[in-house]
C-alpha cells in the first residue's frame, strides 16, 4: 500500500497487529448490523414521514386558501381581534425514545378543550364564514402536524446517525482492516526472512569451523 | 412542559393561534433568524416555519438539525411555497441511504 507507515518487524508488533485486526473485524461486523437495522427502521419511518407530510401540507394549503379569502373580506382590526384570545391551548410534553442508540423525541400533548366546536375564539357576527372553514380545517390537521414533528425530527436524527455509522463501517472495511492485514503479512515475511538468514549463517559458520578442525581442503589438495 | 411556535409571514400563520400554538409573525429573514434562535434556546420543542422563510434562513435552521430539540418543521404558507418540506425528506433519504429509494426517479 502506498504511503503506509512503517511498522517494526518484531514479534511484539505482530501480536499487537493481530489483536488490532481481530478488534477491527468484530467492530466492523457489529457496526454493519447496527447500520442495517437503523436503515430498516429509518425507511419505515421515512415512509410514514412522507405520508404525514403530504396530508399536513394538503390540509394547511386548503386552510390557507380559506384564510386568504377570509382576509380579503375583513378588516385587519377584525381579524386581529378575532384571534386575540385563543380558546384552545396545547400542552406539550417531550420524552425520548431510544432507537438503536439514537435518542429520538416522543411528543405527548393535551389540548385544553376536547370539544372540536369549541375552538372558535370569536363571535360569528363580524367575521366571514371562510374563516370558520379555515379554522376547522386547520384544527383537523393539528394532530397530524404534531405527529409529523415527531416523525420528521426522528428521521433527521436517524439520518445523521446512519451516515456516521456508514462512514465508520467503510473506514473499517476499506482502511483499518486491509492495513492491519498488510502489516501482519509484512512482519511475518520479515520474520521468516530473518530466520532463514540466521539458519544460513549458522550453516556457514559450521562449515568454517569443521574446515578449521579437519583441514579437508588441504587433504584434498595433497591427495591430488 | 414545552411550547409550540409558528414563525412566518403574518398572513400564513395567524390562523394557528386558534389552535393554541404561539405565532410569531416576522417581516424580514433577519428577524426570523433572530426569533428562531431565541425560541430554540427556550422551552419551544416544536417550531413550525413557513417554507419561504426557511429557505431564506437555511443556515440558522441547519444549526438545529442534529440537536435533540427543537424540531424545526417546514410548513407551506400562503405564497412563495417552494416544496422545501418534501424536498428535505428526500434529501434525508439521500443522506442516509446514499441514493433516493423512496421517491423514485
Amino acid at each position: 500500500m502506498a504511503g503506509k507507515k512503517q511498522v517494526n518487524p518484531t514479534r511484539m508488533e505482530l501480536t499487537k497487529q493481530k489483536k488490532k485486526l481481530a478488534t477491527a473485524i468484530r467492530g466492523h461486523k457489529l457496526l454493519k448490523d447496527k447500520r442495517d437495522e437503523l436503515m430498516r427502521q429509518f425507511l419505515d419511518l421515512v415512509r410514514e414521514n412522507r405520508a404525514l407530510r403530504e396530508r399536513v401540507e394538503a390540509g394547511i394549503q386548503s386552510a390557507n386558501k380559506d384564510f386568504v379569502l377570509a382576509r380579503a373580506g375583513m378588516d385587519d382590526e377584525v381579524v386581529n381581534a378575532a384571534f386575540m384570545a385563543p380558546r384552545q391551548s396545547v400542552q406539550l410534553e417531550a420524552d425520548t425514545k431510544n432507537i438503536m442508540s439514537v435518542d429520538v423525541p416522543v411528543f405527548r400533548f393535551r389540548t385544553r378543550t376536547a370539544n372540536e366546536n369549541d375552538i372558535y375564539s370569536y363571535g360569528y357576527a363580524f367575521t366571514s364564514a371562510d374563516l370558520d372553514g379555515a379554522v376547522s380545517n386547520l384544527s383537523g390537521v393539528l394532530q397530524d402536524m404534531l405527529k409529523l414533528a415527531e416523525v420528521e425530527k426522528s428521521c433527521q436524527l436517524m439520518a445523521s446517525e446512519i451516515e456516521k455509522t456508514r462512514r465508520r463501517v467503510n473506514a473499517l472495511e476499506h482502511v483499518m482492516i486491509p492495513e492491519a492485514q498488510e502489516n501482519i503479512k509484512y512482519i511475518q515475511m520479515k520474520l521468516d526472512e530473518n530466520e532463514r538468514s540466521t539458519q544460513i549463517r549458522l550453516m556457514k559458520v559450521k562449515d568454517m569451523m569443521l574446515e578449521e578442525a579437519h583441514h579437508y581442503k588441504e587433504r584434498r589438495d595433497q591427495a591430488n | 412542559m414545552y411550547k409550540i411556535a409558528v414563525i412566518g409571514d403574518k398572513d400564513s400563520i395567524y390562523g394557528f393561534a386558534t389552535l393554541g400554538l404561539e405565532t410569531f409573525p416576522v417581516q424580514s429573514p433577519e428577524e426570523g433568524a433572530r426569533i428562531l434562535n431565541e425560541l430554540a434556546h427556550t422551552e419551544y420543542a416544536i417550531i413550525y416555519i413557513t417554507e419561504s422563510l426557511q429557505e431564506q434562513i437555511r443556515e440558522t435552521v441547519e444549526r438545529y438539525r442534529e440537536e435533540h430539540l427543537p424540531a424545526i418543521i417546514p410548513i407551506p404558507g400562503v405564497s412563495n411555497n417552494t416544496g422545501r418540506g418534501i424536498a428535505d425528506v428526500k434529501r434525508m433519504v439521500e443522506k442516509a441511504v446514499g441514493s433516493d429509494i423512496i421517491f423514485g426517479a
